[in-house]
Formats: structure tokens, C-alpha cells, sequence
């Protein structure tokens, strides 16, 4: 499975996203891919990933995407972000 | 890669107290403190406000904290990290997060080497982060850190 964490830069907020999400998944015991991406690219690389995390200024420019995209409000709180995946994954 | 947080943040690019008008005063004075350590010019300052401009106030990624930063570029001389504790809390208009308290600055010349004190940063900052703007000076903002580091 590919996870894409968006931001709008590439190297702070999806950084943080991807690292916290590759915790919870690890908690999980899911087996996943989790890259980060900026805006930019985000796009391209959404169209072969299942999910997307992004905030919520962001989700509306990822565009028309068949991934889920999830929006997490506090990027440092863990129970949000498995909440969010764990409603998000595939059965 | 070693690093820790902790050891990154030296007095120059610690701010506490800061007085801040608005959400550009308070990056200004983030970008400030990256540029007094060598890691950046003042036009990656510049750079770090037009983000928000552009893409909105995305950077506020949890209550009370925002994550100012751009890409790398060369504005950035070196990868490097500031810490600006605000005196009054800042609105940069995001729904779910405002008001902001600390403004965290960041700058990094690729993809890859900030990534230890970025890990570093998200263990930290998912603690009390009441108790890390209590601190008064640097010396006793690197302990909090160090002490939740661990």
C-alpha cells in the first residue's frame, strides 16, 4: 500500500505527517509505504497511492484523486492520526 | 545526524518572549533568528511569508504551533532550526489551530538532512508543550527539550 503525505513544501509539515503516520502504522501492524511530497508533485504521485494525508488549507488542491485524502488537524497527535488511518484502510 | 534538538538551538536562534504583531511579525522574527546562525539569508525570510501567502496558513500544524519554513533554495547557507516563543498569541487564520504560541523556523539545504531533528521535533513538541513556553531562558529551554528528548 502507498501513503502520500503533502504539504506544501516538501520538507517540514509532510516530513512530521509521514513520520508520525509510519508510527501509527507500525502500532498497526500495517504494512505500508508512506512518502512525502510537495504540493507540486503531490498530484502525480497521489494517482497510484491509497490514501493522502495533507491538512486541511491543502486537501482541496490535490484535486480529483481515486486515494482517500485525509485531513489531520494536529499533526503531533497520534490518536487523531490513527483514528483517521484506521477508518481510512482497506478491511 | 547526531544532533539532537537540544544542541541545534543555540542562543542565537532561541526568542523567547517575543513580541509579535501579526503572523508575518512573528515569521519575521523566526527568520530572523535562522539568518543570526549562518543558516539562512533574509531572503529566505521573505520566502517563508509568501508561503503562507500562497498556500495559506497550512504551517500552523498542531494547537498553538506553527512550523514556518520554504524550500531549499539558496537563501538557505545551512540546515538549521529556530525557536520563537511568542509573548501574545498570534491568528494566522487556520480553523482548527489558532491561536499560534511558538513558532518553530526551519531551513533546509535538501530533502534528507534535517530529517534527525525533525524526528527529534515531532517527539518533543507531542509532549507539554505548556511546560516548553515556560522557559524563560535558553539554557533552561535546551534542559525541557533535552529531558523529552530521552
Amino acid at each position: 500500500m502507498k501513503i502520500v503525505a503533502v504539504c506544501g513544501m516538501g520538507i517540514g509539515t509532510s516530513v512530521l505527517l509521514k513520520m508520525n503516520a509510519e508510527k501509527v502504522l507500525r502500532t498497526l501492524g500495517v504494512d505500508a509505504d508512506v512518502e512525502a511530497a510537495d504540493i507540486g508533485v503531490a498530484r502525480g504521485m497521489a494517482r497510484d497511492a491509497q490514501i493522502v494525508l495533507t491538512s486541511e488549507e491543502l486537501a482541496p488542491e490535490i484535486g480529483d484523486v481515486s486515494a482517500k485524502v485525509i485531513v489531520i488537524d494536529n499533526f503531533f497527535d497520534l490518536e487523531e492520526i490513527t483514528t483517521k488511518l484506521k477508518a481510512a484502510l482497506p478491511e | 545526524m547526531s544532533e539532537t534538538l537540544a544542541d541545534e538551538l543555540s542562543d542565537d536562534a532561541i526568542v523567547l518572549g517575543a513580541e509579535a504583531e501579526d503572523w508575518r511579525s512573528a515569521v519575521r522574527i523566526a527568520g530572523d533568528a535562522l539568518t543570526a546562525t549562518g543558516s539562512t539569508t533574509a531572503e529566505y525570510t521573505a520566502e517563508m511569508i509568501r508561503a503562507v501567502e500562497e498556500l495559506g496558513p497550512y504551517i500552523v500544524i498542531a494547537p498553538s504551533i506553527a512550523l514556518a519554513h520554504s524550500r531549499p533554495s539558496p537563501a538557505v547557507l545551512k540546515t538549521g532550526i529556530s525557536w520563537v516563543s511568542l509573548a501574545h498569541p498570534v491568528e494566522f487564520g487556520h480553523a482548527a489551530n489558532d491561536p499560534v504560541r511558538l513558532v518553530v523556523g526551519l531551513a533546509a539545504v535538501d530533502h534528507d538532512s534535517h530529517l534527525a531533528t525533525m524526528s527529534n521535533l515531532a517527539g518533543v513538541l507531542s509532549g507539554d508543550i505548556d511546560r516548553l513556553l515556560e522557559a524563560t531562558n535558553p539554557e533552561q529551554l535546551r534542559a525541557l527539550i533535552r529531558e523529552n528528548t530521552q
